[in-house]
């Protein structure tokens, strides 16, 4: 199945782009994300425990169950204000 | 109001729009950006948004202050983009038929932004470098605790 795959801030930096629609496997979370992102940029793994995972525009945790078409953000700590 | 802009945020206007006849009391937040960032001097700041998430998340806080505190009318603008030194990257309003009710919701409004919307500040140094500015969700759940 595919997801769109949106990083933002630091996360938009270490991977080198900010938007990807991603084959995803059935099943999948949505911290699985974050996997393919440490094989593009070990970096990540310093992050891991930072990021937080957004689906259709909510917050949720990481072991939210994806579906086709899902709109994945990986969302680092907001600074906002 | 509840909006996301690239323009410079006109505080009066944003006052304006909570002006209600029930209400006693306005309490309007200012936020604006600092020219130092550990001990580093900061030349200007850009903010990044997930636009659509940012106003969903901005109008839910709204509605939980609505639901906590006897309050008119509330107001929320965040700057995004370029933002130079000491103009306002966030402004927040808050109507009620009493004062103490007003400064509760808006500190309220600015403590709960800060932590769920996602919004990032870039900052860019003197020397050209730039740097996200980055608490971890822990440490800040901690500074609002403390």
């Amino acid at each position: 199945m595919q997801i769109k795959l949106k990083l933002f801030s630091i996360a938009k930096d270490l991977a080198g782009f900010d938007e990807k629609v991603v084959e995803v496997s059935q099943g999948s979370v949505a911290e699985d994300v974050l996997e393919s992102l440490i094989r593009s940029n070990a970096k990540f793994v310093d992050w891991k425990k930072s990021l937080r995972y957004a689906v259709n525009l909510e917050y949720v945790h990481g072991d939210f169950r994806l579906k086709d078409g899902d709109e994945v953000a990986v969302i680092p700590p907001v600074s906002g204000g | 109001m509840v909006q996301l802009t690239k323009n410079r945020i006109e505080t009066e206007e944003v006052l304006r729009s909570v002006i209600a006849p029930e209400s006693g009391a306005v309490n309007v937040f200012v936020g604006t950006t600092r020219n130092h960032s550990n001990g580093r001097r900061v030349t200007s700041l850009e903010y990044e948004a997930y636009e659509p998430m940012a106003v969903k998340m901005m109008e839910r806080v709204v509605r939980e202050a609505q639901g906590r505190w006897d309050v008119s009318r509330i107001s929320v603008v965040h700057r995004i983009g370029k933002v130079n030194i000491g103009e306002s990257s966030v402004v927040i309003a808050v109507s009620s038929p009493h004062r103490d009710e007003a400064f509760q919701a808006c500190r309220f409004l600015i403590d709960r932004l800060k932590q769920v919307v996602p919004i990032w500040k870039r900052e860019f140094f003197e020397d050209g470098s730039s740097e996200w500015s980055l608490q971890s969700h822990e440490q800040e759940t901690a500074t609002q605790a403390g």
